[in-house]
């Protein structure tokens, strides 16, 4: 600990915040193995247990540093970097990690397609094998941020005649590279906070490819068990979410009160507190080392009370619960379901329990992998992808 | 604030495998079927608890306990609830405990704390929360109290009246037991008609307050036990149970239900573990103690009456236990204040006046 307070001063000392320029600062401190203690030594870590993360954060908060923008930049830090990390080649971590941390090189996930969501293992783009090429064609939905992305994670497929897991094969994706196209796509928010992104014969180097060929799923699976962690995932105080709001509203407008509203706050307010506790519970044990299964539970529970509470936000409001603030197709920064008016929460709420994996399928896997239920009959795990009814 | 311990550390582990262990062997589910049909507390598993020193984990070495401290309690309670077994826990080493803690400056009250035994019980009807009993001090105590928890196996009565605890040998009392809903945790009237007792010094109400904190919080273990082993029996039988060909638990109409309970199970047991830290750090402790008990009642009685809808027509009978976890489950929401009162009790506290 006092090793890593030190780390902190020289790294302070060296780089003053007053007078170092934003990305000199954060390249800096990614060089010093304090972006991410527990990532190794030479890529931004100390190979340092994850809990001491926070001491290194405070540290420098309170020095004034500037940090990354971590909700910009979710979707790398919280996706594409564990991914990299446990599948890249020496090669790919060194050249990505550096400006994924910094927020230079910002990514987006073009896994979901029309066809495939929930589904994923069944999507439809296609890489073929041209020289020491990939040459990539297909349509990806619902892409956040793509517009803003330099990089993406992609998954596509490489051999249609394997059963559908088998034939999928992992790579990163040069967001500018000829070919790549992405169109904004309206949200029922106004906003265009999402894309479709077509790829028509984009050439990714081989290099460019994470995992081996047909490995696709199981590279995948990582990124899908850290995106549920993402969500939900971080320490938060109470009061910290949609309930903060609401509670704020509760308290600034006395003349709203309602005895039944009233109930429903506390009881929302309640379940809150304890998904604030469960989360909490959970990086208890991760810092102990035996995480248990509790996390399925945050995002489920997550999704749920923020609509709920999103929803009791407007009612309350009456007239102004009738308002909206903007409808114009903005192209947003970064997403924050927590930022605008009420009417823009509620709605943008609606998305917890689909992105990332629908509150639906989630159940299911809760139900699989840690209730042991049996799984459901599965009629399209062993036949040839190309053979499948569409 | 410093966030609570919300771990099971490796002695409570042990612990919960002791007491677990015990219970297996003395609170099968078909003895405890018969003690409900009795409606008597099982004092023989009472005694094997006292021995093993889980009756008095929460209290000082020099007041006869172990010195833990109320987060070991909370998993002795959590699996008194997984077997819903008939012993006085919850009106004896809980309530009266603490209400005797409150005020062990008392000799008298002391004495009666460390000794390990007797059997003293706390005078409030069960669904108390924020009100109790108006009891009479006219040359004894005077007054009747109904539904007293655990009141049948009791020694000594702590029983407050006219703003102090009279500590009352429970043969100068008329204790008459009634038909509980959950008759694993027997109830009885209690009636005195001038009864002498012992006045305890210091504040009755007091230390009424902090017996109920402590028993509402502690019950809130109670509840997520007894949730967690309706998960698993009806996992379990779903998983063998076959219908149009395929075990039932594969339909997943079913398997939603018990992820969506097993979530609700997740932030229970984290809040439960709250107010057992709360308790035993003294932070916090109405807030905690509040949020556990409106969510794990509720969580408890979901489960429970999950359990006996997805058992199908066996989990009607009498036969199976199913019913002695649902009736637990609803007489302990209606213990130490509902959900809808915990509730209302937070409202001032967390600035959401109504
Ligand atoms: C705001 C937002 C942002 C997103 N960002 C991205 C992104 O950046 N990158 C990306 O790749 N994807 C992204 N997604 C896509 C998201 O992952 C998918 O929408 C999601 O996985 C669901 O797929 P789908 O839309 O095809 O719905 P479908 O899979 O067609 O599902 C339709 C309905 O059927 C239910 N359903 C499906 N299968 C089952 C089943 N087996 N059992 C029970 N119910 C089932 C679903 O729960 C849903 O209610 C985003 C989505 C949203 C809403």
């Amino acid at each position: 600990m006092s090793e890593l307070r030190e780390r902190v001063a020289a790294l302070l000392a060296e780089h003053d915040p007053a007078t170092t320029e934003r990305p000199d600062f954060l390249r800096a401190r990614f060089d010093a193995g304090l972006a991410w203690v527990h990532f190794p030594v030479g890529l931004g870590g100390l190979g340092l247990p994850r809990a001491e993360q926070s001491l290194v954060d405070e540290l420098l908060a309170a020095a004034g540093a500037p940090d990354n923008n971590p909700r910009r930049i979710g979707i790398g830090l919280g996706m594409a970097a564990p991914t990299i990390l446990a599948h890249g080649t020496d090669a790919q971590r060194a050249r990505f990690l550096r400006p994924l941390w910094t927020g230079e090189e910002p990514w987006c996930q073009l896994f979901s397609e029309p066809g495939a969501g929930s589904d994923l293992a069944a999507l439809a783009t296609r890489a073929r094998r041209d020289g020491d090429d990939w040459v990539v064609t297909g349509q990806k939905v619902w892409t956040s941020s793509a517009h803003n992305a330099r990089w993406a994670i992609l998954i596509a497929r490489t051999d249609p005649d394997l059963p559908k897991h088998a034939g999928l094969t992992y790579f990163v994706c040069d967001m500018t590279a000829p070919g790549v196209d992405v169109r904004p796509l309206r949200q029922l928010t106004g906003e265009a906070e999402f894309n479709e992104v077509f790829l028509t014969d984009v050439r990714i180097p081989d290099t460019d490819r994470l995992g081996d060929i047909g490995d696709g799923w199981r590279v995948a699976r990582t990124t899908l068990m850290n995106e549920r962690v993402a969500i939900g995932g971080r320490p938060i105080p109470r009061e910290g979410g949609m309930i903060g709001l609401v509670a704020r509203t509760w308290r600034e407008r006395p003349e709203l009160r309602t005895a039944e509203a009233h109930d429903r706050l506390l009881a929302l307010w309640v379940e809150s507190e304890a998904l604030r506790l469960a989360g909490l519970r959970l990086r208890q044990e991760l810092a102990a080392g035996s995480p248990g299964p509790e996390g399925s539970a945050m995002k489920l529970a997550f999704a749920r009370l923020a609509q709920q509470a999103s929803a009791l936000e407007v009612e309350l409001l009456a007239e102004d619960g009738l308002r909206y603030d903007d409808w114009t197709a903005r192209r947003p920064e970064m997403v924050d379901y927590l930022g605008r008016e009420p009417g823009y929460r509620y709605l943008r709420a609606k998305g917890n329990s689909i992105e990332g994996g629908t509150s639906e399928i989630l159940r299911t896997i809760i139900a699989e992998r840690i209730l042991g239920l049996p799984v459901e009959p599965r009629v399209d795990k062993d036949v040839p992808w190309k053979d499948l009814p569409r | 604030m410093t966030d609570p311990n919300l771990r099971y550390t490796d002695i409570e582990d042990d612990l919960r495998a002791s007491v677990r262990d015990l219970l297996a062997d003395r609170a099968a589910p078909e003895s405890t079927l018969a003690r409900f049909e009795a409606g008597e507390h099982d004092l023989d598993l009472w005694r094997a608890l006292a021995e093993l020193g889980a009756t008095t984990l929460h209290l000082p070495e020099e007041l006869g306990g172990q010195g833990a401290s109320y987060r070991e309690t909370a998993v002795v309670a959590e699996e008194l609830g997984a077997a819903v077994a008939p012993v006085p826990f919850l009106g004896s080493a809980v309530l009266a405990s603490a209400a005797l803690w409150h005020l062990a400056d008392d000799d008298d009250a002391r004495a009666l704390l460390s000794d390990g035994g007797a059997v003293a019980v706390l005078a409030v009807p069960l669904s108390t929360w924020d009100s109790t009993a108006e009891l009479r001090v006219d040359g004894g105590v005077v007054g009747t109290v109904r539904s007293v928890a655990d009141a049948a196996a009791a020694d000594v009565l702590v029983v407050p009246a006219d703003g102090a605890l009279h500590l009352v040998d429970a043969r100068a009392a008329r204790i008459t037991p009634v038909l509980a809903l959950d008759q694993t945790r027997p109830l009885a009237d209690v009636e005195f008609t001038g009864a002498p007792g012992t006045q305890v010094a210091g504040s009755g109400p007091d230390a009424v307050r902090a017996a109920l904190l402590a028993g509402a919080g502690i019950l809130a273990a109670e509840q997520v036990g007894l949730a967690q082993r309706c998960l698993d029996i009806t996992v379990d039988y779903l998983r063998q149970r076959h219908q149009f060909g395929r075990p039932v638990g594969s339909f997943q109409a079913l398997k939603h239900r018990l992820a969506d309970l097993w979530q609700r199970i997740v932030l229970a047991r984290a809040a439960a573990r709250a107010a057992a830290d709360a308790l035993t750090t003294g932070v916090d402790v109405p807030v905690s103690v509040s949020v556990a008990q409106s969510l794990c009642a509720a969580v408890a009685v979901q489960a429970a009456e999950e359990c006996v809808q997805l058992h199908g027509g066996i989990g009607m009978t009498w036969e199976h236990p199913a019913h002695l976890y649902l009736k637990r489950a609803k007489a302990s929401e209606i213990a130490l204040g509902t959900p809808g009162r915990h509730r209302a009790a937070l409202a001032p506290l967390v600035d959401l006046p109504g």
